[in-house]
């Protein structure tokens, strides 16, 4: 794919961030480590206690910060450390999923799935896909498209008023 | 605020692929960073003192561990800081160890990782906010439910370590199905001798409150602060007057109306009638289906013969409520019917085998009452249709168990044993008769099990048949078996006598039911679930709710009594102490912003989300609000992402904190 090609040539690396689970995916994770598997560095991981509190504005915000690939991984069904949790979070990602779908967001960029603590490899080849996936893509522009359409559309005025809304907003929820 | 970096090299786990210096030399460089160092081992003693002396030297607020896995030495790293005068959750760990040196080979992208990562806790950590544990007062009284030998084990160690039992058993006496046994494998002792002196023992404990004839109603409330409601049904007899004669049973006209179920449907039971002879307690229950009293209003036979004027025709179902700290559930099982079943069960039944057609093909709980020796043939072997002595027994195993087809998959573990038992019985009461056992495979694991399955058949000479039986039919007053013996390859045809079916350990109907009330999760076939099938097998996922015996899973009575033990010791260890701690990770809402929506409600899985109103000065309701209640909160945060308005934190994991995250990427 000449896309790939041309991303790999410029030393471009994706950004990637994972919500894990505390119980299941996080000790995967562990796991992974301990069993000394190797996969690529480009995913940066942040511990939620289920992955039933993965709000998508989580994963959003992740887009807006320049997270080119977002994963979200839980217990497996019926295996939640808190019975349930993973169903909210499986229902909340398919009707989120076909959002970011119908937005333009290619469909590769979320991805979902159910790591167990005892699954280190399935982790490390999990990661090892949607790093591949997110390289064949390329970056993710769809943020910063936005804020140049923002810049170069908007009246002088109205930017900076806008621009004064958005810090105070940053300010507030950090 | 003024964080604190510390970089671990974990001898060289981290270091060899992480560079730590340089690590610990660009963090310093974050704002709000005051003091950054790397050091071999940050978990050994001089690594936590370095700790301690960083943060009185450089009045660090809060600190950053760059180690392993939170999972191994968070709580380490946060006693350092408690020592040195830190809040513990004003700790966050990087894990550079299994998320990043573990895992990759280059050390170029493995270092700017792990820099991101401490970046990322360092965010984090400048908004983490000071928790404390939170504790929760205990009701040092235990619930048990069900009074069979489970519950009978559970209640008696519980009150033996000296606290209050409240037992509720739904049947008018405790015993539960052992006390319907005859004599118990493997050693043949009689079941009811070495049963009924515990539930005298029950009885008679001035620690346990005994409530028969009594269902669990609803219970609210969580771990250590239970509040359970329970019917006590009518009896229709004062109780405190009762002096358990009997002769009120004697003088009872209806004799042949209803079946008695302690005798498996093989005896009739007056109207007013007591279960067995030692029954506990000795106070007859009377049936309102059958009593002639409710029908028209006459009779009252019991009231003449009862000298003490106990019988209360207008008797009403009773409430009452106990504040109790932990629950034991010991609800136990029922057999699989193994008849033809109704239109709709999900379990297949057996009409092939003709229960319920012919009288003479029993389960197995009615061939321990024909054994028993206080059964309805006082121990003598006979058979139901016409009481003569049977000659020829087949005892089939496997009717339910093992049988996805009919709707169960699950070995029921205790039918090989007592199968062998129940043969073995015959055999030594009936010298000139056969037994013969068609089987699937012999399950005897367990201590001197496999020993007495040989017994049975190399001293009590039992014809065991390896393969299934297709159908039972009548000829001449025989009931033919037909079966196949798949060791020989040869179909067999056995004209027995009579027909002993060990069917399945099902849980009772309400097992979904009660699971409800008492808010803990059950598997499809109904059996309630452990918490961890390992580590731990009588807790269930409810915190204070404890299981024992055969409401979890198929059980004997060895392991029936030792996990009712356990349970009862899971109750006692959280009797240890006054008030519970536990980690302060739990939701909070704000009152302000909560629009009363409720989804908070719907989608918590543990029923921690109450309604609290709110009042203006005049006392009156202006708006609903959710109360999450911390006593039950476990944390997931599932809520927070739920809510709408945004007015749920999750403490240790709010917005704010994981948004700083996600910023710092």
């Amino acid at each position: 794919m000449d896309n790939k090609e041309k991303h790999i040539e410029n030393g471009w690396e994706p950004k990637i961030v994972a919500f894990v689970c505390n119980w299941c995916t996080y000790a995967g994770a562990d796991l992974a480590g301990t069993s000394r598997l190797k996969y690529p560095a480009n995913m940066k991981i942040i511990r939620v206690m289920c992955s039933g509190a993965v709000d998508p504005v989580f994963i959003l915000k992740a887009f807006e910060r320049g997270a080119d690939g977002v994963l979200v991984s839980g217990c497996h069904p019926n295996d939640c450390h808190y019975n349930a949790g993973n169903f909210h979070a499986r229902r909340r990602w398919d009707l989120f999923h076909a959002l970011l779908d119908f937005a333009g967001i290619e469909k590769e960029r979320l991805q979902f799935s159910w790591i167990s603590a005892s699954e280190g490899k399935k982790f490390a080849d999990v990661v090892t896909k949607i790093t591949n996936d997110i390289k064949m893509i390329g970056p993710f522009k769809g943020y910063q498209e936005m804020n140049r359409q923002f810049t170069t559309e908007f009246p002088e005025q109205e930017k900076e008023k806008l621009v004064q809304q958005c810090t105070e907003a940053e300010a507030v929820n950090g | 605020m003024k964080i604190g970096v510390f970089i671990c090299h974990c001898g060289e786990n981290i270091s060899r692929t992480v560079d730590c210096p340089r690590v610990a030399e660009t963090c310093e460089k974050i704002p709000g960073v005051e003091f950054s160092i790397d050091y071999k081992y940050m978990c050994s003693d001089p690594g936590q003192k370095l700790i301690k002396d960083a943060v009185e030297i450089h009045k660090l607020d809060a600190i950053v561990v760059g180690s392993c896995s939170p999972n191994m030495h968070e709580r380490t790293f946060r006693s350092a800081a408690v020592a040195a005068g830190i809040n513990p959750f004003l700790v966050e760990i990087a894990n550079l160890r299994e998320h990043c040196s573990w895992v990759h080979e280059d050390v170029e992208s493995a270092t700017q990782k792990a820099i991101e990562l401490v970046r990322m806790a360092v965010e984090k950590v400048k908004r983490d906010k000071p928790l404390s544990k939170i504790k929760v007062p205990v009701t040092k009284r235990v619930l048990v439910i069900g009074g069979g030998i489970a519950g009978i084990q559970a209640a008696l160690d519980v009150a033996n370590a000296g606290y209050d039992v409240v037992l509720v058993e739904k049947e008018p006496s405790i015993g539960g199905h052992m006390s319907q046994l005859s004599e118990t494998f493997p050693t043949l002792d009689c079941s009811q001798c070495i049963l009924t002196p515990r539930m005298v023992e029950v009885n008679q404990h001035p620690r346990i409150k005994l409530l028969t004839y009594s269902e669990v109603e609803k219970i609210e409330g969580f771990i250590g602060n239970f509040k359970a409601t329970i019917r006590k049904k009518a009896r229709h007899i004062n109780e405190d007057i009762c002096s358990g004669c009997g002769q009120c049973v004697s003088k009872c006209p209806i004799k042949k109306k209803a079946f008695s179920s302690f005798e498996e449907g093989l005896a009739y039971r007056p109207a007013v009638y007591i279960p067995f002879p030692q029954a506990v307690p000795n106070i007859p229950v009377i049936d309102e289906s059958v009593c002639t009293y409710y029908r028209n209003g006459k009779c009252g036979m019991c009231v003449k013969a009862c000298d003490r004027q106990a019988i209360d025709f207008d008797q009403k179902d009773t409430m009452m409520v106990a504040d109790v700290g932990a629950v034991i559930v010991a609800t136990g099982y029922k057999l699989y019917s193994i008849g033809k079943q109704p239109l709709g069960s999900k379990y297949k039944g057996y009409g092939e085998y003709g229960y319920g057609k012919y009288k003479d093909v029993i389960d197995g709980l009615q061939f321990e009452r024909i054994a028993s020796a206080s059964g309805p043939t006082s121990g003598e072997i006979k058979r139901p249709s016409d009481g003569k002595e049977p000659k020829k027994i087949v005892f089939i195993q496997c009717v339910g168990s093992r049988d996805p087809a009919k709707g169960i998959s699950y070995c029921s573990k205790i039918c090989c044993m007592y199968t062998a038992k129940q043969a073995m019985l015959f055999r030594h009461k009936v010298h000139d008769g056969e037994a013969y056992v068609f089987y699937m495979d012999i399950r005897a694991g367990g201590k001197m099990y496999e020993e007495f399955v040989r017994r049975a058949i190399e001293e009590d000479h039992v014809n065991y048949i390896r393969g299934r039986v297709s159908r039972i039919y009548e000829e001449n007053g025989k009931y033919i078996v037909k079966g196949e013996d798949t060791i020989a390859g040869v179909p067999v045809n056995i004209d027995a006598d009579m027909v002993v079916l060990a069917s399945a350990m099902i849980p009772h109907d309400n097992a979904p039911g009660l699971a409800q009330k008492v808010g803990i999760p059950y598997d499809k076939y109904g059996f309630y679930n452990e918490s961890h099938p390992k580590l731990k097998p009588v807790e269930s996922t409810t915190a204070g709710v404890f299981l024992a015996g055969a409401c979890n899973a198929p059980r004997d009575i060895p392991e029936s009594v030792a996990m009712a033990s356990a349970a009862a010791s899971k109750a006692i260890i959280l009797f240890s102490s006054d008030s519970l701690e536990r980690e302060p990770v739990v939701a909070r809402v704000n009152e302000d912003l909560c629009a009363g929506c409720f989804y908070c409600r719907k989608v918590c899985p543990f029923g921690a989300v109450e309604v609290r109103d709110i009042k203006d000065m005049n006392g009156v309701v202006y708006k609903e609000v959710a109360y999450i209640n911390q006593g039950v909160c476990q944390g997931c945060g599932t809520c927070t992402a739920t809510c709408l308005s945004k007015s749920i934190e999750l403490a240790g994991f709010n917005n704010e904190e994981i948004f700083a995250e996600i910023a710092a990427l």
